[in-house]
């Protein structure tokens, strides 16, 4: 059916969105790179020298790269935890016939939708404010000390809201393979006479093994990427027990204009995210096929 | 027997369902009442959820001291802009890959994938430098293109999966019936994809309303959208809650809207048609 003008036409159609998407990649990327290797300040205009390995040399061995790792991982596998295990659990809640069904569902599926700034701000303004916020109010009422939840547990606090925000993600999509379980393999096993914790183990869990790795890739992506959110609340501190990767970058780049320096973190940021990125992509492509 | 069961359950998970939905929407929920409420009733203990005096003037505030409506403005123009930009330049591409695929259609699909998984802090430095060198620090037309690029390769792999469906055999037939390939596209293809165009610019629009990354760090003030206008309530002014509120109230509502009408194709889009 595809004749050699359909083909050509195609190509045509194609090359716009092929052009700017490599463009994309390739100017800013090789940007990057050669960067990294210069001693490039801001401050400093056309006093850019080559320094080899330097940037990297004082990136890597900054303290606060390591704390910045760790916090980074803390934040994208508390949030995978939290997003899943109460996905999970919201998704088998939502699939249950129950009054409501509609209007539950779009009040869960709400935090999703509210900007990342605004979540930050009222989270940490109306509900952990250790002298006004909610939670305060409802720890004295139950005779307990108010907790300071962005300066005593800032990366906990930030997980938290991080969370809020991505459990419907989780939610939906788990639902939305939940309800492609056939009914009748569960059926069966319930007149073979499977409880429901070992239908949950045996048909349950395989079946939605497939969502659950999406989930997990695709959160993972941009979970490594969290910034508005620290932005926000703690900018980082108190000190930087709340800097992740990307805030590390950022305050490199635009807070001490160190051009090369945020550039070599920049690298090691595309390096990790590839890592992930590796693995969510052949899933994909393993479903192309089908 | 078995009715008496089931309507206790449906009682029981009907009660735990609307108590688990209420706690998460309560952030959201308090803050669209806060938003009515006087600054002195924002931080009144105990705090009131219904009974207070309902009042507008924090909207009215927000607008007069800070040019509300110019921000929401910015917002728009990004968020439709690059995402209409996208659009033009999708479609096309989508196009010729579900309906003319060849053997490397896949290869170019996972590759644009794969552009989407660079992070956008690690092109941080030549963007802001880019962007600086042209004099287009906080413009519009920079966050035009800049989240257009972000989001073309969610549009493409969306629209792809969308176009995918239309059965071929309808071209095939249109064409023996003598249809030239414009009338073929106008009467035939473009009512079969507009559902799928629809859902796509629905989720780009909300992907671009609520980016906050390349908004917060290429804006100042004159072309700051929504996101970086909120973020500038961090400190002091994040001491006036109702304000707060207010503002983010605005900022959430068309889109919460929005997101409750694309909720199936989020889905879908998000997940680069990997679970439908």
């Amino acid at each position: 059916m595809a004749t050699l003008q359909t083909q050509t036409a195609a190509r045509f159609m194609m090359a716009p969105a092929v052009i700017m998407l490599l463009a994309w990649m390739i100017v800013p990327l090789s940007m990057t790179v050669y960067f990294s290797f210069l001693r490039y300040n801001m401050l400093m205009p056309g006093m850019e020298t080559f320094t080899g390995f330097g940037n990297y040399e004082y990136f890597l061995t900054d303290p606060a790269f390591f704390e910045a790792i760790g916090n980074t991982l803390l934040l994208v596998g508390g949030t995978l935890l939290a997003t899943i295990v109460g996905g999970t659990f919201l998704a088998i809640l939502m699939d249950q016939p129950f009054w409501g069904r509609g209007i539950v569902r779009l009040l869960v599926i709400a935090p999703f939708f509210v900007m990342p700034t605004v979540s930050a701000l009222v989270w940490k303004n109306m509900l952990m404010h250790p002298v006004n916020g909610l939670f305060a109010w409802i720890a004295r009422g139950l005779g307990f000390e108010p907790v300071d939840w962005l300066g005593s547990l800032p990366l906990f606090s930030i997980t938290v809201i991080v969370a809020w925000g991505w459990l419907p993600f989780a939610t939906l999509i788990i639902l939305t393979a939940l309800q492609s379980l056939d009914q009748e393999q569960k059926e069966a096993a319930e007149m073979d006479g499977a409880g429901p914790v070992s239908i949950f183990y045996h048909i349950t869990l395989p079946h939605l093994a497939r969502a659950l790795t999406v989930v997990t890739l695709i959160e993972t992506i941009f979970l490594l990427s969290v910034f508005a959110e620290i932005y926000v609340t703690t900018g980082g501190g108190p000190g930087t027990a709340s800097t992740n990767l990307p805030f590390l970058i950022y305050v490199q780049a635009l807070l001490q204009y160190d051009v090369g320096s945020a550039s070599a973190g920049g690298v090691v940021a595309i390096i990790l995210a590839n890592i992930v990125a590796v693995f969510l992509i052949r899933m994909i492509g393993k479903n192309l096929e089908t | 027997m078995a009715r008496a069961v089931t309507t206790n359950r449906k009682i029981a998970f009907t009660v735990l369902a609307w108590l688990v939905g209420l706690t998460l929407f309560f952030p959201v929920l308090w803050t669209i009442l806060t938003s009515f409420k006087t600054e002195g009733e924002a931080i009144a203990t105990p705090p009131s959820l219904f009974f207070f005096d309902w009042t507008l003037e924090n909207y009215v505030e927000v607008q007069e001291r800070s040019n509300y409506l110019r921000h929401v403005i910015n917002s728009i123009v990004i968020a439709v802009g690059s995402t209409t930009l996208g659009l033009i330049v999708a479609i096309p591409a989508a196009w010729a890959m579900a309906f003319s695929p060849t053997k490397r259609t896949k290869d170019i699909l996972m590759w644009m994938l794969s552009t989407k998984m660079l992070p956008a802090v690690g092109v941080l430095m030549p963007i802001y430098v880019i962007a600086q060198s042209l004099g287009l620090l906080d413009s519009l037309s920079i966050l035009v293109v800049v989240l257009m690029m972000m989001n073309l390769p969610i549009i493409v792999w969306m629209l792809y999966t969308y176009f995918k469906e239309i059965p071929g055999e309808i071209l095939e037939a249109a064409r023996m019936d003598g249809a030239s390939l414009g009338k073929e596209i106008v009467y035939v293809l473009t009512p079969m994809a507009v559902p799928g165009i629809a859902s796509t610019l629905l989720l780009n629009i909300i992907l671009a309303w609520n980016e906050a990354f390349w908004t917060l760090t290429l804006t100042a003030s004159k072309a700051a959208p929504l996101t970086a206008f909120i973020a500038s309530y961090s400190s002091p002014e994040g001491l006036f809650w109702s304000k707060l509120s207010a503002a983010s109230t605005l900022a959430i509502a068309p889109i919460l809207v929005m997101g409750w009408f694309s909720q199936k194709q989020l889905v879908r889009g998000l997940t680069f048609g990997a679970v439908k």
